[in-house]
């Protein structure tokens, strides 16, 4: 009995000793991964101002947001007459012009240049570049058409191309992130 | 390695016994660092000391690889990268960190684990290959250990790299273009950076290879041991596990808690405030040293002060510090006395305490000194006791030196008798892992 | 005979070595170096203590606040500070809208949006501290051709950092009577100025701290005191070097108790496989 007793503390130490060194490899494994997640420097280039100001109805600018483009757009009481148009319970993502833009400034549609399918920047931001077939942008890479309210209508991509957080800082200053 | 009493590797899972009839790695496992090694039981700590540098070689790859996801090697930018990995990345503080001092304590290890070496004859046959390969794993540690020293590009990674490449211009005739060559330019600039960076990133992987051959030579004969005395019977060995990866366990503890000390509390002791400072290649620091380890091998090269009939005081240095690692390639012929503990020479046990030591000791504190008196002066009296060590007292004490009476065993060195080992076959060199 | 080639060998090295050694202390005893005035006068930093000291140091942010404002209303004019930026001094406990409008108050280089010409822009948090000089030529000629440094990494890039930036502020004296007695020629030349703390004894900086009460603290603060803005200062630049010194000297506590304990483990259980084996 005294004997198994020293066996059984014996293999108690070995063990400990074994899951002592295994706590230590979780130690040193936490830094290794997670140096590497975007850095202080980079978190803190997080918010971007954009002065809108020289923006006119129908034209849009690519401004640039954690180093992704976001498009800014004034949007034509057209546009935003064929935003409200469509019945949003209709839509694959469905979200109103409403819900996109802030109270008292509907024509100004902010949303990431970012296709919601694959990553890639659509079309129909610059001047002259093709708007799909809903007037609002087109993705060249696989096909997805959106809306005047960005809002996938057409192609693989699954969401709405998304619309940071933003403020306007003034009438004519936005703040992004 | 293949002791009669050696057990063999016989799988216990099914999966086991699937994956070593078809890759052996489990069995290859088993006879490098399980129960199919066996090891001499008498092994003192410094033995330990192989273990710890294989492990300092993976710290310093891991950490080595992430140091590199931040880095970029530009003269322009080299230095705020550093310090923007420092600042701003994750836990990136601890890798620079653990990198630099990670590099001081392989040294530190790797030296005692040289000199145990020397103590113990562990490069006597039939282990000189083991050795030679060793000697080799020391150089291109110190290449590497160079090159990565410039890359931060403070002002003693510049002029670090200027002064060393400058050695190389000390050789007659091809000095010059050689140095260029290694530059690729006049000066250390982009050029440099880039070649130091890619060879800093290659060459551990290279000591990597080194060291895998350096083990698979030792299991040839197995393991030296204090006495020096060959294993003679099963009684006279312990298998690897769990023994030594129990013994191994602790001492990489107290060698964790040690380098965990430094890195918290003293990441900066053993490096040089200049090196906060960005390259400036108009300036030259007041007293420019390299990194501690190269002081031994920077003192002998700076003791050459006069020209030596037709030979240049520069080249000479040049020649002497190269020289002090490249002679111990010749160590095991050398040495050619038959008795390979020093604990059993009492004459060459003499001059290593008294002589080789202190002359090492005096080395290292000149070679990170001032280039001035008396300094200069000490490490003149210390690398001349150096060469004559090597080159004239060794040869000279191996052939006149009356050594101790050896223990039978090294059973009978532990237990004071050894009733087997009169029984037992002495082991025939095995030739196979 | 390889023996015999091993002896030469030693011999060339050990005589080329014996004949150094022979000519340079000959060259010692006849030509003894002479004696230096920064050899002599050169002194080592004061002590300096501050709480960012040890293994349990913690950053007085007070104190580092006092030193930013000294950096920010002395040392600026001069000193770049390149490595921090204007969100890190949210680590010395400014709120996010201070640290906006310190970044505010300072100019930092940008593009114009319409010309694309360089002009300059207020500060965002996100900034750098800007360089007070566009470039080293300039630097050199406003400082009476000395390059002020950089202060970010100034605690580590010399001995004793902080104290040497602490006991060098506070150092500026007449040159010593005795020195010129014994160095006629070492006199301290024109626009430059004596300080025994730094290296070669004469500095091209005037003394920045040079009165009482220089920099204005609020209230509950210190009086503004040299040797209290030189501290502060000092403390700061400790900061600069070194922002993630607290939270090493934390993780490092846990580490190495956890190493400890572990080490521990490791020992009992080697004495236990090794119990009953002599070696």
């Amino acid at each position: 009995m005294a004997e198994t007793e020293g066996v059984r503390r014996r293999d108690f130490i070995n063990i400990a000793a074994v899951s002592a060194a295994g706590v230590a490899g979780i130690g040193i494994v936490v830094p290794l991964v997670s140096q590497m997640s975007a850095s202080a420097d980079v978190l803190a280039a997080s918010s971007t101002e954009i002065d809108i100001s020289a923006i006119q109805p129908g034209q849009a600018i690519k401004a640039v947001f954690r180093k992704q483009p976001v498009f800014v757009r004034n949007l034509t009481p057209k546009e935003i007459a064929e935003a409200n148009a469509v019945d949003a319970s209709s839509l694959r993502d469905p979200q109103t012009l409403e819900e996109r833009t802030k109270e008292g400034k509907e024509n100004w549609l902010i949303t990431m240049g970012v296709c919601t399918h694959l990553g890639c920047v659509p079309l129909g931001a610059g001047e002259g570049e093709v708007k799909g077939e809903f007037g609002g942008y087109f993705c060249p890479c696989h096909g997805s058409s959106y809306d005047t309210a960005a809002r996938i209508r057409k192609g693989p991509a699954p969401k709405n191309l998304e619309v940071p957080d933003y403020t306007f800082s003034s009438d004519t200053v936005v703040k992004i992130g | 390695m293949s002791f009669p009493w050696v057990k063999h590797y016989t799988p216990a899972h099914p999966f086991m016994k699937w994956m070593d009839d078809r890759l052996p790695i489990p069995r290859l496992v088993y006879n490098a660092v399980g129960g199919g090694y066996e090891v001499p039981r008498n092994l003192n700590y410094f033995w330990n000391f192989g273990f710890l540098a294989g492990l300092c070689l993976v710290l310093q790859i891991v950490t080595g690889i992430v140091m590199a996801m931040h880095y970029a090697a530009n003269t322009a930018v080299a230095f705020d990268t550093i310090e923007m990995t420092v600042r701003d990345v994750n836990w990136g503080w601890l890798m620079r960190y653990a990198h630099a001092n990670g590099a001081s304590a392989f040294f530190v290890v790797i030296y005692i684990h040289i000199f145990r070496g020397f103590y113990y004859g562990s490069y006597k046959a039939p282990r000189e290959m083991v050795w030679l390969l060793g000697v080799v794993i020391f150089l291109l540690m110190m290449a590497t250990a160079f090159m990565g020293y410039v890359l931060p590009w403070g002002q003693m990674s510049f002029w670090g790299a200027k002064v060393i490449t400058g050695l190389f211009g000390a050789i007659p005739f091809v000095g010059e273009p050689l140095q260029q060559w290694l530059l690729g330019g006049f000066a250390p600039d982009n050029a440099a950076l880039n070649r130091f960076f890619s060879l800093h990133y290659l060459l551990p992987f290279v000591i990597l290879g080194v060291v895998i051959l350096h083990i698979w030579a030792l299991h040839i004969p197995g393991s030296s041991n204090p006495t020096g005395v060959e294993v003679k019977s099963s009684s006279d060995t312990v298998p690897f596990y769990p023994f030594y990866v129990a013994k191994d366990g602790w001492a990489i503890g107290v060698f964790a808690i040690l380098f965990a000390i430094a890195v918290f509390y003293f990441p900066n002791a053993l490096g040089h405030p200049d090196n906060y400072i960005p390259a400036n290649p108009m300036s030259t620091p007041a007293h420019i040293v390299p990194e501690w380890y190269f002081w031994p091998f920077y003192a002998i090269l700076r003791a050459f002060t006069q020209d030596f009939f037709f030979i240049p005081a520069k080249l000479m240095g040049v020649l002497a510090m190269f020289g002090a690692i490249l002679v111990w390639f010749f160590l095991p012929w050398l040495d050619k006395s038959p008795v390979r503990s020093g604990g059993y020479r009492p004459l060459y046990r003499k001059f290593f305490f008294f002589g080789l030591i202190p002359a090492m000791a005096v080395l290292f504190y000149c070679g990170g000194a001032p280039a001035a008196e008396p300094y200069v002066m000490f490490s003149q009296l210390a690398a001349l006791y150096y060469f004559a060590h090597f080159l004239i007292i060794i040869p000279v004490v191996s052939a006149i030196e009356k050594p101790l009476p050896l223990p039978f065993s090294i059973t009978e060195a532990v237990l004071g008798k050894d009733d087997e080992a009169q029984l037992s076959v002495p082991a025939a060199p095995a030739s196979a892992v | 005979m390889a023996r015999i080639l091993s002896i030469l060998v030693g011999l060339f090295f050990t005589v080329a070595l014996a004949w150094s050694f022979g000519k340079g202390a000959y060259t010692q005893i006849t030509e003894p170096p002479a004696a230096t005035a920064e050899h002599e006068f050169h002194l080592h930093p004061k002590e300096l203590h501050l709480a960012s000291d040890g293994p349990f140091g913690k950053f007085d942010k007070q104190q580092l606040q006092r030193g930013f404002q000294v950096y920010k209303e002395v040392c600026s004019a001069c000193h770049s500070l390149s490595h921090v930026a204007f969100r890190d001094l949210e680590q010395l406990g400014y709120s996010e809208g201070q640290v906006k409008t310190i970044a505010a108050g300072f100019q930092v280089p940008g593009v114009d949006p319409t010309t694309g010409e360089a002009n300059t822009r207020p500060g965002t948090a996100t900034d750098y501290f800007p360089k007070p000089f566009a470039n080293d030529i300039a630097a050199r000629a406003a400082n009476n051709n000395a390059i002020p440094p950089d202060l970010s990494l100034m605690a580590k890039a010399r001995h004793d950092g902080a104290a040497y930036v602490y006991s060098l502020l506070t150092g500026f004296q007449a040159q010593p009577a005795e020195l010129l007695k014994e160095f006629p020629d070492s006199k301290t030349p024109a626009g430059l100025h004596y300080n025994p703390y730094f290296a070669n004894l004469n500095l091209a900086m005037a003394p920045p701290l040079t009165g009482d009460g220089q920099v204005e603290y609020g209230p509950g603060n210190p009086k503004p005191t040299v040797e209290q803005m030189s501290k502060d200062v000092s403390a700061f630049l400790v900061w600069t070097a070194e922002p993630k010194l607290e939270k090493r000297n934390q993780t490092g506590f846990a580490v190495v108790l956890f190493l400890i304990f572990a080490t521990v483990l490791g020992y009992m259980s080697y004495r236990n496989i090794w119990a009953g084996k002599k070696h």
